[in-house]
């Protein structure tokens, strides 16, 4: 099946530690890398999507974002569901193409975050995601939300602290392959286990990175992409599942919105779990990508931490997963976090992945999730 | 987002949870039942999760429940927050149906696990009675 949408330039920065970096620079470098990878000149861009910044916020982060490019779009608006973001943007540029309403949207993130907010910056302004009456008060921040999470999996499905910390080695490994990832000092299960207390039992190295950075794609109709540089990834499939916002009103601590957004996603693409070729998911802590590879289905439940003790997450494993390190170990620098997911999928789908590369990769699944597994989006984009 | 000032950020009551803030004050734990299709909610709001319908009656709660899940924080989100660190963050199923996020007694600690039974009560921060999490017996 197809969508009628293609992606047909991607790009990020460098990321990390990013000293003189801003939001809207980072942004301007993602956008004009995407579309000179895209052989596209900024006025064939008709369509603009943005998300949002932690470090120059604004209620109109598309408009502001046109206003520093100088470029004026017929379409251009600001999407915001957390780490679910840069999918749903994808699949609603790919809606926007589909429809005949645009020919070329540019779908841009980034931000500053280590060094314009630090740590504990990021870490508080994070926490404001929680319930205001309900669950603020109590001293929830975003790490104790996935812990509840985490204790609650490894009760119902026997999940161990060393399963969770075989997928952050897994991630740094990848990672090492990597020139630009932030992340590149190999680590062990022990350092993992030995790693400062966060929200137990999550430790420090079981959490994402904090991240300056910014990544763009450029999603295309088949007519505009039949004129661009390199062989355009079509967008097969996408889905949407949204179960609650807060994780004190959560239906299940087991069960989320990516079982039936990537059934979508693979029902529109006509393909199956075990069809994908490489995968490249939201891994915000590593129980986030344990309870979506076996509520995706990749896995069967309680199986994803043994996969990943036995190397099946790695490049030539049964399911090479966030190959570039994902936000464990490459970057997460806000929306642009989830972008990154994209971006390598395009890499590996190109065959571009130099030492990264997973061997004849045809098929790939991309999926972000925003809030605390709250906001799910699911995408299979595939080459022939 | 209420009174946030340096200290706890504490809950600011809107229209449609008014009556629970108002029970804690009262040592009365409350919950909201839709009088339409008898749905509890799991948290108070304006109208029904199930069948939205606006007819929601708050009752008493016997404030006991079981645990759902628990964690320690370590690192903490606030200042006011990193100077009570360590502290425990309990999700507990109400009997009636409804859930609570609350902290916990210290003396709960050496047993809280996941399906314990625990009892709620009330704690004073800052001038208001916050739910938390006590031994049932």
């Amino acid at each position: 099946m197809t969508m009628n949408a293609f992606i047909t330039g991607a790009y990020d920065t460098a990321v990390g530690k990013l000293p003189g970096s801003s939001c809207m620079g980072l942004h301007a470098e993602a956008a004009l890398g995407a579309l000179a990878d895209a052989g596209l000149t900024v006025g064939e861009i008709d369509g603009v999507l943005c998300a949002y910044s932690f470090t120059e916020p604004h209620l109109m982060l598309a408009s502001v974002f046109c206003e520093v490019l100088g470029i004026h779009p017929g379409t251009c608006l600001a999407i915001q569901a957390g780490g679910a973001t840069a999918c749903i943007m994808i699949m609603q540029a790919a809606a926007l193409v589909a429809s005949g309403q645009c020919q070329n949207v540019l779908v841009v993130t980034g931000d500053n975050r280590l060094s314009g907010l630090s740590r504990d910056g990021a870490v508080a302004a994070l926490a404001e995601v929680g319930h205001p009456q309900f669950e603020r008060p109590f001293g929830i921040s975003v790490p104790a939300a996935y812990a509840l999470v985490a204790r609650r999996y490894m009760h119902e499905y026997g999940a161990t602290s060393e399963q969770l910390a075989a997928i952050a080695v897994q991630h740094r490994t990848h990672a090492l392959l990597h020139p630009k990832a932030q992340q590149r000092t190999p680590i062990t299960v022990s350092d993992v286990l030995a790693s400062k207390e966060i929200a137990s039992p999550l430790r420090m190295l079981d959490c994402c990175l904090i991240s300056d950075g910014g990544a763009a794609v450029i999603v295309s109709s088949k007519a505009a992409a039949a004129g661009t540089r390199h062989k355009a990834v079509e967008i097969l499939g996408a889905g949407q599942g949204h179960t609650h916002e807060h994780i004190v009103a959560a239906p299940s601590l087991t069960d989320f919105g990516c079982k039936s957004s990537s059934a979508t996603a693979f029902a529109r693409a006509g393909v199956t779990a075990a069809d994908i070729d490489v995968a490249e998911i939201y891994d915000s802590f590593t129980i986030t990508l344990l309870v979506e590879l076996e509520s995706i289905g990749f896995f069967e439940r309680g199986s994803a931490g043994i996969a990943a003790e036995r190397g099946d997450l790695g490049i030539g494993g049964r399911l090479p997963c966030n190959t570039h390190g994902g936000l464990l170990s490459y970057a997460h620098s806000g929306a642009a976090g989830g972008m990154f997911h994209a971006v390598e999928a395009v890499h590996q789908l190109r065959g571009h992945a130099e030492a990264r590369q997973v061997r004849d990769a045809k098929l790939a699944f991309v999926h972000g999730d925003g809030g605390i597994l709250s906001a799910h989006c699911s995408l299979v984009l595939g080459v022939h | 987002m209420g009174r946030t000032g340096m200290g706890r950020p504490l809950p600011n009551p809107a229209a449609e949870t008014r009556s629970f803030w108002e029970g804690c004050s009262e040592g009365e734990l409350r919950y909201q039942t839709c009088e339409a299709c008898g749905v509890v909610q799991i948290t108070p709001r304006s109208v029904c999760s199930h069948c939205q319908s606006a007819l929601l009656a708050w009752k008493r709660s016997s404030a006991v429940g079981t645990v759902l899940s628990f964690t320690t924080v370590h690192r903490a989100p606030t200042e006011a927050f990193r100077a009570m660190a360590p502290y425990t963050i309990v999700m507990v199923d109400m009997n009636e149906g409804f859930r609570l996020m609350v902290n916990c007694d210290r003396a709960l600690l050496p047993t809280l696990a996941i399906g314990g039974r625990v009892r709620i009560g009330f704690e004073d921060v800052d001038g208001m009675k916050l739910p938390h999490a006590q031994a049932l017996s």
